[in-house]
């Protein structure tokens, strides 16, 4: 009994370890394609709800709930990443994704203002859960390409797509 | 007691058992696919496995027979990005790839969006498009494409820039041009374009100029057909002030143009000093019976 309450124990560790890790993040400095001035305060929000639409992002995938996406994502990257949820709950998956470490660099700021292009170097680990067992925990590294476009009193992702570097 | 641990030591056999087939199955998996192209995944081993395709962009499951290729017909897996391929064997990971969906090479639709819609005649850089490519799926297109932007005039007047998308991104600035009327800025990548209307009205008024006229107690002013720099008749409703300053007293009139000139009829007072102008455009004055 004992024995099975220190794996649970371990095992509860392991888990929280996952979800709670804070990821390192460095901006790069920008050299924009366009004409548009970018103000240090919109540079700070674009990087600011970005790191924040990885948040819902994680909990969106972890828990299988496509609403969690509403206040960061929109248009074709909410559409996709909704059907992805919708495909996994269908299969039994969850999947956590841990962010660990995020190189950022603001590319286009649209000369109109109205969308901001931001690459990614992002470093994370998925843990696969089938029918909340783990099956597998991947490192992956990737590019992500991310187009933020301003929304009431935040910028969303609008486009969210990793590219062979 | 002895029941137990038979039970035990067949539950460990049976994982041993799985672990074994699960370290001897194995599979091959494309390290890049391009998106709505079918892939074929080889696998070796015995038995039974299920095959899983995991990514922020979409998740497949399928069940596979090891040492038989696993199909994945075209139109199946379309959203570009960066998966995990997991292969399971009686519930244990056999192995783990990650690989690439890539957007279709040709472009399928380009997003344009073009500011303002509608602005003054003559105006350097003013009009701006910027464009984002997509596939047919609506992956963005990382790779350079080179768009061309044209603002036609319906004089037959064309502006053109190229651009090369960087990161699936590009822009251009354009001139508007010294005619009034509805120009169509359009991008286009290869046979694939996105059309916008950027409506150019007259500019501020040039060379504002009014002349007056006696009619009893009152001075009739009237201004010349009033246009922008570019010759073209600023519209009727644009705004002109009249302005009178006699003996440290001011009156001032605002008049709609009408029919392409403003008038209005003041009180005359001698050494009056008389102004025209519209928004920030000052005219001629005129000095009355000094």
């Amino acid at each position: 009994m004992l024995k099975s309450l220190v794996i649970m124990s371990a095992l509860l560790s392991v888990a929280s370890q996952f979800g709670a890790a804070q990821p390192s993040v460095q901006v790069e400095p920008f050299t924009l394609k366009g004409p548009r001035v970018l103000q240090d305060q919109t540079r700070a929000a674009v990087i600011r709800d970005y790191l924040q639409s990885w948040k819902s992002f994680r909990g969106a995938l972890d828990q299988n709930s496509p609403a969690l996406l509403d206040a960061d994502f929109v248009g074709s990257a909410k559409d996709t990443l909704t059907d992805t949820i919708h495909q996994q709950a269908a299969v039994g998956l969850r999947t956590q994704y841990q962010d660990r470490a995020h190189d950022l660099q603001i590319v286009f700021y649209s000369p109109e203002g109205l969308s901001i292009e931001l690459t990614d170097k992002v470093d994370y680990d998925v843990q696969v859960l089938d029918h909340d067992k783990v099956v597998t925990t991947q490192h992956v590294s990737a590019r992500y390409i991310v187009v933020l476009t301003p929304a009431e009193v935040r910028w969303r992702v609008r486009v969210f797509q990793a590219v062979p570097e | 007691m002895k029941l137990r641990s038979s039970m035990l030591i067949s539950s460990l056999a049976s994982t041993a058992m799985q672990f074994a087939f699960a370290q001897s199955a194995t599979m091959t998996i494309p390290k890049t696919v391009e998106a709505g192209q079918g892939f074929t995944v080889a696998s070796v081993g015995s038995g039974n496995a299920t095959l899983f395709i995991v990514g922020p962009g979409q998740v497949l499951k399928r069940d596979v027979k090891l040492g038989e290729p696993a199909d994945f017909p075209a139109g199946m897996l379309y959203s570009a990005g960066r998966y995990v391929a997991l292969l399971e064997v009686g519930g244990a990971a056999a192995q783990t790839e990650v690989f690439d969906v890539l957007p279709v090479k040709d472009v399928a639709n380009v997003n344009f969006l073009a500011r303002p819609s509608r602005l003054p005649v003559g105006l350097h850089d003013a009009i701006t498009g910027a464009v984002y490519v997509f596939d047919k799926y609506h992956n963005l297109i990382a790779a350079p494409e080179s768009v061309s932007f044209e603002l036609a005039h319906p004089g037959g007047a064309v502006e053109k820039r190229v651009a090369q998308t960087h990161d699936g991104a590009a822009w251009a600035a354009m001139d508007s041009t010294s005619q009034q009327g509805a120009d169509t800025f359009t991008a286009r990548v290869g046979d694939i374009s996105s059309m916008r209307v950027v409506e150019q009205v007259p500019g501020d008024p040039c060379g504002l100029k009014m002349s007056a006229k006696q009619s009893g107690q009152l001075l009739d002013l009237s201004t010349d057909p009033v246009r922008d720099c570019s010759g073209n008749a600023v519209p009727d409703g644009t705004i002109v002030t009249f302005t009178e300053v006699y003996h440290g007293a001011q009156s001032t009139v605002d008049v709609p143009i009408k029919r392409g000139v403003a008038e209005v009829s003041m009180p005359i007072h001698n050494g009056a000093t008389i102004s025209v102008a519209s928004g920030v455009v000052m005219g001629n004055q005129i000095g009355w019976g000094k």
